[in-house]
């Protein structure tokens, strides 16, 4: 169970006595940028106008849901955070922060945001919100982070929902063509955390989680990794077929398909820590390039 | 941590804390404020 026992290391937190900083953290602000930009992306390539009002609330929305499912898994991982180098100065298991006021934000945060979409927006779009927190709190923190090596690959569906919800903000629905951008953060998800785990399986060792590394191994991992990329660059040009934008896009996704591709093989050729590094730094930025020429071809209409 | 709760310089920083989170609720509320009178306004305008 989470937070059963801290154990060796345990800091008793005095309530109230987090700084501004702390819960800036347990929102997980980068994270969040990415949540933000690529919902954004859904909210502008859907069909229709949104007032400038409503639209900058649509996206203060999913980014404070995002920050909400952030703070929400912060409380719940605070016994395996503690475990881990990248996570142990965290709020929480670093002594900053009470379990009781991470929950109590996290909570607040996400009623509020949920509630906010609804009334401003459209209730279609706050559940799709609502799916993404309790997918992200409920099915990856608390189910299937701890169980099975492919909890990044079905929890990643909770990064995925975004683009949807920016896009059902504005037509109320859900469509083939938000679908699709779900798709490709979906497919982009496992090669992306892969090659993190790659490098970092020893914490995720010694913390109970069972990664891909952690249990299949190093080198089943880069094949997996090699797998999901060349699932993931066909996917990438679905919005074209279906119309969303046009080939300025799809010269782009094949031109970073094909860089993305080359680190992954990359990774699974060479075995190396820097290639994984490099993977990992390199699908961030692919990410924001690919999402960046939807926005540019749909929107501008080059 | 160098200073326990129970020191002065504890207190004095427990207490610097806590004023920096009252002006960052200020801010909140006032930004939530204005954002629900727009959200008003531009509902009202039939949008």
């Amino acid at each position: 169970m989470a937070g059963a026992g801290l154990g060796m290391a345990e800091l008793v937190p005095v309530a109230g006595g987090a700084a501004v900083e702390d819960y800036v953290a347990l929102l997980k602000p980068r994270v969040m940028s990415l949540v933000v930009f690529t919902g954004i992306t859904g909210l502008l390539l859907a069909p229709g106008a949104l007032h400038p009002v409503l639209a900058v609330i649509a996206v203060l929305c999913i980014a404070v849901g995002a920050g909400a499912s952030g703070a929400i898994n912060m409380w719940y991982d605070r016994d395996i955070d503690a475990l881990m180098t990248r996570t142990r100065d965290r709020p929480i298991p670093a002594g900053r922060m009470t379990a009781a006021e991470a929950l109590g934000f996290g909570t607040t945060l996400a009623v509020g945001s949920v509630t906010l979409m609804g009334l401003a927006l459209n209730w279609a779009a706050a559940a799709l919100l609502l799916l993404t927190i309790a997918f992200y709190v409920g099915v990856y923190t608390m189910w299937l982070k701890r169980r099975t090596p492919q909890n990044i690959v079905i929890g990643g569906a909770a990064g995925a929902f975004p683009p949807m919800i920016g896009w059902a903000a504005v037509t109320g629905d859900v469509s083939l063509e938000s679908l699709a951008l779900f798709a490709i953060i979906f497919m982009w998800t496992p090669p992306h955390f892969w090659a993190l785990a790659l490098y970092r399986s020893a914490d995720y060792a010694r913390a109970g989680v069972p990664m891909l590394p952690v249990v299949a191994g190093l080198t089943e991992t880069r094949r997996q990794i090699l797998i999901y990329s060349l699932l993931l660059v066909p996917l990438t040009l679905v919005p074209v077929w279906l119309d969303v934008v046009g080939w300025t896009y799809g010269a782009v996704a094949l031109v970073l398909g094909a860089l993305f591709l080359l680190a992954a093989w990359r990774v699974w050729r060479e075995a190396s820590e820097r290639s994984a590094r490099h993977l990992f730094a390199f699908s961030i930025l692919y990410l924001f390039l690919l999402f960046g020429a939807l926005l540019v071809d749909g929107v501008g209409g080059i | 941590m160098t200073d326990g709760p129970g020191t002065d310089s504890g207190k004095a920083e427990f207490a610097r804390k806590q004023r920096a989170r009252n002006w960052a609720i200020g801010a909140v509320l006032v930004a939530l404020t204005v954002l629900f009178y727009a959200l008003t306004i531009v509902r009202m305008g039939g949008h």
